[in-house]
């Protein structure tokens, strides 16, 4: 086959490693070659990893967890919590008499934290100025390409309980 | 004085000139591999799941593109050391 090399009956090391001084371009050329198809392939296995959890998502159960309660934050107010870990970081809102938002405080570009502006009535990311909709978490300008995952809050008993995350 | 033509140059020279183009076509195709496996994984944290399947296909072609380059380097490499012996 023309695609393959000649059959040589050099042991493996005589084709690895160089004898002679200019056989030497050859075989660090080839071999970067061979290390760049890896990672060629590597990108490929990363792109069907991807495809495998999207044709098969988990089903992600989050707990519930009592975040504040009724009345604890004055309007315009913001109370930061974990949700569902420890390690994650969340925001709340409250926007008016009766309503209060929460989102994941982690900014979706780069990860900083955001804040609430409450002049701009908007999320601010202070790294590389994302802002985002206080409404809906949607991103209102800057490099972020994501909304912020939202915390789902239910009322109960005069608590506000954070159910789940919705992440689109 | 001539101006030596493409079937002038000494075998090593050539298969050095066709390694050296055959791998930078790999670079850039590792480029747009790159490329695309950051979008594609932008759009499955974003829940687009749409777009996982033809990143998934295109980035095969482009590896396979790569392996046959990595044959005809390998083919090369060894049709030219083994000219002079």
């Amino acid at each position: 086959m023309k695609w393959l090399r000649r059959s040589s009956s050099e042991p493996l090391w005589k084709e690895e490693f160089s004898v002679r001084t200019a056989d030497e371009r050859y075989v660090t050329r080839r071999q970067l070659t061979k290390f760049l198809v890896l990672t060629s392939f590597g990108m490929f296995v990363g792109n069907l990893w991807i495809l495998v959890r999207s044709m098969f998502p988990r089903g992600t159960s989050y707990p519930q967890q009592t975040v504040v309660r009724l009345g604890e934050v004055p309007v315009g107010g913001v109370k930061l919590f974990t949700y569902p870990t420890k390690d994650d970081h969340c925001i709340l809102v409250r926007t008016s008499e009766n309503e209060h938002v929460s989102y994941s405080q982690k900014c979706t570009h780069l990860s900083c934290a955001v804040y609430y502006s409450q002049e701009n009535n908007r999320l601010e990311c202070p790294c590389h100025k994302g802002f985002f909709s206080i409404a809906d978490g949607s991103v209102i300008q800057g490099p972020p390409s994501r909304p912020l995952p939202r915390i789902v809050l239910e009322s109960r008993d005069g608590d506000l309980v954070a159910v789940d995350i919705k992440t689109s | 004085m001539t101006v030596p033509t493409k079937v002038d140059l000494p075998p090593k020279t050539r298969g050095l000139t066709a390694i050296a183009g055959a791998m930078s076509l790999i670079a850039v195709l590792l480029v747009v591999q790159i490329w695309l496996l950051s979008a594609a994984l932008e759009a499955f944290l974003a829940r687009r799941h749409h777009s996982a399947l033809p990143a998934a296909i295109f980035s095969g072609v482009m590896f396979l593109v790569c392996f046959g380059l990595y044959l005809f380097v390998d083919r090369v490499d060894s049709d030219v050391r083994h000219t002079d012996e």
